[in-house]
């Protein structure tokens, strides 16, 4: 099992900065691949570096996401291993064609990191990417994860390098704490982690929502002496299906959590392998509800609508019963 | 090694063969694109049997030419082509067309299917920022190749191409084509009157490329000409990408189809197929 940063102090992540460094550092050890983005590398950046000494494969596209996209695709299909930057729903919703037609249908080489997912862009619903998984979940061909933190973006980022097939890549805009205390772990595409046992309920999730489900699985021991699992769902295609039965079966009580709508993303998911399990037991996913976000800072949306530490906790409680 | 031919006569008389064959392929499949298949048969049969550095006995060579066809509703004309260079039979292709799991050919290009067509294609706007990507991928891997990308008219209104001109002028892609076959109508009527492209010639100037108009693409000689002042393989050279604007008959060579959008897509009834393999047979001129 991999090491949690359940009991250690709060080291910040910082995945957007570490993709970029890790390009880098590939580029840097000879490693081939090309790099392409929409105006959206600020030249402070690791990204910004690799662009810097390494101008001959890095390929700006302006601000036309579309585009790209296709160019990608193009790259690809030239023999290139791609990584594309793109900033949240503008890959998704703007380019929903090219990632369908041109880098799905046509199974290229292309990994495409979708930057600044769900709210954590901030500027409101037209800056917000919560439709997203619900898109590449329909789509053949596609591998999508989310990793939890920096350390684990640098591992999916270094063995997509060998990996066939189109990729996406989910990461949010930054700054949410390391939910692994060191990246000795191992990590396999489509296999779930179970980042921790538990015995009464289990939390999965994706990406930087898991040190949530930390701090909630870590509240509710002490205050209710509850032990709670989580399961880190970093691929959520191809989902991990007997993770998800595995957990369903052990404790009867699961909840979801992703910074997405909670209609077609990862609680969808689960609720899907669920159903078709014929599980009787209760199930609740958090997450956007059917509405375009309110405005305000990450944390302060993610308590609006429940998916931070305290409501996480309170869903549980209401799950297991242990309110007053 | 697939079939070349030189002159302009041998072109031309392999148009004929071209439409014979794939007037019958689509009477046979019983779905097509008639109109446009038939507007690009020149500037393709140019292609395939003379310009381009493309086996279609051995499709994944390094090093060939990459042709790819945007407007991909028009793909039995290619089908056609590469069965009529000895890659497949008529029967083969009329046995695999949209034969569910046993498909290789289908209405639009499947490149996972059919290994000659170097890009799936379908949904309009797409092949001119693929084709700039490859051009560019082209170049950062050091090979001499060209990308030629044919588009529609009336694709020509998808936002994604400008996006794409701008790009290839930008990166000063000397190895890429671009091929505009002008047939002046669309799947309702007139490109004019539905969305007017013009002055197109100006604008796609305007945008740094350049433009090399035919006024009459269904004539071989024309075609050629123009396909002669393409620039030479050469990936290290940094200079405007090519534009060709081919004016071409939507339906040509069917007298009852030249000129009508109503041939857009479909199939051919038997009586009506009597009629065009006798028309297309008035092209011969040997």
């Amino acid at each position: 099992m991999a090491n949690t940063t359940y009991d250690f102090d709060m080291m910040l992540s910082n995945a957007r900065e570490a993709y970029g460094e890790e390009l880098y550092k590939m580029a840097c050890e000879g490693k081939d691949f090309v790099f392409t983005y929409s105006d959206n590398v600020a030249p402070s950046t690791k990204a910004g570096q690799l662009i810097k000494e390494f101008p001959d494969r890095c390929f700006n596209f302006g601000i036309a996401e579309p585009d790209q996209v296709g160019a990608s695709a193009g790259l690809a299909l030239s023999g290139c291993t791609v990584f594309a930057q793109v900033f949240g729903p503008f890959l998704p919703l703007r380019a929903a064609d090219q990632i369908h037609t041109d880098i799905a249908y046509n199974d290229v080489k292309v990994r495409l990191i979708g930057t600044h997912s769900g709210v954590t862009a901030g500027g409101g619903p037209t800056h917000n990417d919560i439709a997203d998984l619900a898109l590449y979940r329909a789509i053949p061909n596609l591998t999508v994860v989310v990793p939890a933190d920096a350390g684990q973006c640098c591992k999916f980022i270094r063995a997509s390098m060998d990996f066939d097939g189109p990729m996406i890549i989910r990461i949010d805009r930054a700054g949410s704490p390391n939910v692994y205390a060191d990246n000795d772990y191992e990590l396999e595409i489509g296999k779930a982690i179970e980042t921790l046992e538990g015995t009464d309920a289990y939390i999965i999730s994706c990406g930087s929502n898991l040190y949530e489900c930390l701090m909630a699985a870590k509240a509710m021991k002490q205050k209710y002496g509850a032990s709670i699992g989580i399961l880190d769902m970093h691929t959520v295609k191809p989902m991990d299906n007997d993770a998800v039965l595995r957990v369903a079966q052990k404790t009867g009580n699961i909840v979801t959590v992703e910074d997405h709508s909670i209609n077609g993303g990862l609680g969808g998911a689960v609720a899907e392998v669920l159903c078709e399990a014929s599980y009787k037991g209760n199930f609740k996913r958090v997450g956007m509800p059917d509405e375009f976000a309110v405005l305000g800072s990450t944390d302060d949306i993610y308590h609006y609508y429940g998916m931070d530490r305290d409501g996480i906790e309170s869903t549980l409680v209401k799950m297991l019963n242990l309110g007053k | 090694m697939s079939e070349k031919l030189q002159t302009i006569a041998q072109l031309e008389d392999k148009c004929v063969d071209i439409r014979s064959e794939l007037l019958t392929f689509i009477h046979r499949i019983g779905m097509g694109h008639l109109g446009g298949e038939l507007s690009i048969v020149e500037m393709t049969v140019a292609l395939y049997y003379k310009y381009l550095n493309f086996d279609v006995m051995d499709p994944h060579k390094e090093g060939r030419d990459r042709f790819i066809l945007s407007k991909g509703h028009c793909s039995e004309t290619l089908y056609t082509i590469f069965s009529n260079l000895g890659a497949y039979t008529q029967d083969y292709m009329v046995e695999h067309f949209e034969n569910l799991d046993q498909y290789k050919f289908g209405m639009h290009s499947n490149r996972k299917k059919c290994p000659q067509i170097e890009v799936s294609a379908g949904s309009l706007g797409h092949g001119l920022p693929i084709a700039v990507g490859y051009a560019l991928g082209a170049r950062y891997r050091k090979e001499n190749y060209r990308v030629l990308v044919m588009i529609g008219d009336g694709e020509f209104d998808e936002g994604t191409n400008w996006e794409a001109l701008m790009a290839g002028a930008h990166y000063k892609l000397n190895n890429l084509v671009c091929i505009l076959d002008k047939n002046q109508l669309q799947m309702t009527g007139n490109t004019k009157q539905i969305m007017n492209i013009d002055p197109v010639a100006d604008k796609v100037r305007a945008f740094g490329w350049n433009v090399i108009e035919i006024e009459d693409g269904n004539d071989m000689a024309q075609v050629c000409a123009a396909l002669d002042q393409l620039p030479e393989r050469d990936y290290t050279k940094e200079a405007a990408p090519t534009f060709i604007i081919s004016n071409t008959v939507k339906g040509k060579g069917v007298s009852f189809m030249e000129g009508n959008h109503k041939w857009h897509g479909g199939g051919i009834g038997d009586e009506d197929l009597k009629i065009a393999l006798a028309d297309v047979e008035k092209m011969r001129k040997a």
